[in-house]
């Protein structure tokens, strides 16, 4: 896929007419170098940092000392970090499992051009244009166990204390993440569900096949890529989920709620182990590029097509 | 849709969501409408008895007008960013042929799967050894660098749309890349570029980690910071919370008004193929 010449093959005709020498109205590499130099500074080298650091035994105020592979060993050893693994994978497990599933029947049925669709869809939308503090914020003050809901519904939520006890605790993360993102991934399978061509669906309804068939053996498998798209991102984002469980849970009860994201933070900025801290991003970012490469590959996102459109 | 028969089960299950939406928004709107007291006696279900608008002013007064200013710099400057620097990287990415801009175009592919969190750590020192620690120029530069991953494959998408013929016509006619850039990829990709417009101001009006690690005065304040704080502060004045919520998101609102079309087939076209 190294230098994939463009649909086509005009090049030859570009460089013959072209005047100025290399490629007339080729941009060289320099109109890309700005962007390039930016990013690589502010992402790159910084990620790179963190590599060697995940290394390095540093507090923040003596000079980093080469420690090896004692952070990776000291991490392994800790019961801390192993929960917080497990439960960052858990909650995007959780959360793949019940947004999806929600987003794709709402998205369908969204893609339709009844009126009421359109009104509903645009309240719908409304959770996206409120950032995550503000979400978290919002379900914390909901879900006060002494002034929210809970305490006035006890019929339905006993003491009324959902960060109580573990299990509610991420019940409460995983619903408060459905709440928030439902409507991106709706609207990703709605922008979807649209494009399916109406010839399939005809078709199918002339061999009398019903409503509940046609979704599965043509809306499914038509919007396979929307599905691959919006589960890189359910699991990125569920990886690097940080301000929900900052703001609702503070990790807690105990560290029962404590995810790797908010783990690390708590190691470099409360307990100020840099290298510990390192070490924790640097397993996340290996995480979250592999599950990325995995998916893009079952996807054939890097042929760089038709499939690149959009994201 | 395209079934002659209505769905109930779908019909429903929609208002089923509706209740899930809308149920915590009018919690919160109805809290902010009330005083402290009559929230605490009433419980958030109740309908609100005397009306009252302290909640807001309140808010503004104690700092979030501030904070609103603060963010509306950092997203102004993160927008700005984004617009100088990605629209020659996706045209160079779709027209070049050089290795150079393959390697580039994955690295930003590497980008999108980099968690912000994960460089944080780094980033606080680097921004510090910089001298720009509790300054918005700290937090407007790598909120900046996150945001262009996604906005350079939303245009570089886009681009990608514009036919080589039109490209061949103007270089036939000898057109330098400048002029091809200005006067026929701009032009083309106007809805892209409002797309990815959209895209890194939600991103920097929403932006949280960074300002969090990154500042530290009330001067330097976004108001997502501003609704944290609040929250650890004063946790049980809920109204005054909630209506600090609802200013948050009163701007995106209005932009959400103006450029829905672009938000909205921005994030269709991510699924689409």
């Amino acid at each position: 896929m190294t230098t994939t010449p463009s649909p086509s093959a005009d090049g030859d005709t570009v460089r013959r007419a072209g005047s100025s020498g290399i490629g007339a109205g080729r941009p060289g590499f320099l109109w890309a170098a700005p962007a390039a130099v930016f990013f690589g500074l502010f992402a790159i080298v910084p990620l790179i940092m963190v590599a060697v650091l995940s290394f390095a035994s540093w507090d923040g105020l003596s000079d980093p000392e080469f420690a090896g592979l004692d952070n990776w060993k000291t991490l392994l050893d800790d019961p801390v970090m192993i929960k917080s693994l497990w439960l960052s994978v858990l909650l995007t497990v959780l959360g793949v499992a019940v947004q999806t599933p929600l987003s794709i029947l709402l998205g369908v049925w969204a893609a339709g051009h009844q009126r009421n669709r359109a009104v509903l869809s645009a309240i719908y939308f409304v959770p996206m244009l409120l950032s995550v503090a503000a979400v978290s914020v919002l379900w914390r003050a909901v879900l006060d166990p002494n002034l929210g809901v809970p305490a006035q519904a006890t019929w339905l939520f006993g003491d009324g204390n959902l960060f109580g006890t573990q299990a509610t605790a991420i019940g409460v993360l995983v619903f408060v993440s459905t709440w928030q993102f439902t409507p991106l991934h709706t609207l990703i399978y709605q922008g979807a569900a649209r494009a399916v061509p109406q010839v399939l669906y005809q078709a199918a309804q002339i061999d009398g096949a019903g409503t509940v068939r046609q979704f599965f053996h043509i809306t499914l498998p038509q919007l396979r890529n929307a599905i691959i798209t919006s589960m890189i991102l359910m699991v990125v984002g569920g990886l690097t989920t940080f301000d929900t469980v900052l703001i609702l849970t503070q990790g807690g009860p105990g560290s029962d709620t404590t995810i790797s994201a908010y783990y690390m933070y708590q190691k470099a900025f409360k307990s100020f182990d840099y290298g510990a801290a390192s070490t924790i991003a640097l397993l996340l970012v290996l995480v979250s590029t592999v599950i990325s490469l995995i998916v893009v590959r079952l996807s054939g996102y890097d042929r760089m097509r038709s499939t690149m459109e959009g994201l | 849709m395209r079934k002659s028969r209505p769905n109930y089960f779908a019909g429903f299950g929609s208002l089923v969501w509706l209740l899930v939406v809308g149920l915590p928004l009018y919690v919160m709107l109805v809290a902010t409408f009330q005083s402290r007291s009559d929230y605490a006696a009433n419980g958030p279900l109740s309908l609100p008895e005397h009306f009252t608008l302290d909640n807001y002013v309140d808010d503004l007064n104690s700092g979030f007008a501030q904070y609103f200013l603060n963010t509306v710099i950092v997203t102004v400057c993160v927008v700005g960013i984004v617009v100088l620097l990605v629209p020659p990287l996706a045209y160079t990415i779709v027209r070049s042929r050089g290795r150079a801009t393959t390697t580039i175009f994955r690295l930003f592919l590497l980008g999108l799967a980099i968690p912000s969190q994960a460089v944080i750590v780094p980033m606080f020192f680097v921004i510090s050894e910089a001298g720009l620690y509790d300054n918005l120029i700290g937090v407007i530069l790598p909120t900046a660098a996150f945001a262009m991953p996604v906005c350079a494959l939303i245009l570089t998408g886009v681009m990608r749309d514009i036919t080589p013929d039109l490209y061949e016509a103007m270089t036939m006619d000898g057109a330098s890349s400048r002029r091809v850039f200005f006067q026929l990829v701009l032009p083309l990709s106007r809805s892209g570029v409002s797309t990815i417009v959209v895209f890194s101001a939600l991103q920097a009006w929403n932006g949280f980690l960074f300002p969090l690690v990154l500042t530290q005065s009330a001067e330097t304040k976004v108001i997502t910071l501003g609704l944290y704080d609040f929250q650890t502060e004063h946790g049980v004045n809920t109204p005054g919370l909630l209506a600090a919520v609802v200013l948050s998101m009163l701007p995106i609102l209005i932009v959400y008004l103006f450029a829905r079309r672009a938000l909205v087939q921005g994030l269709m076209g991510v699924g689409g193929k």
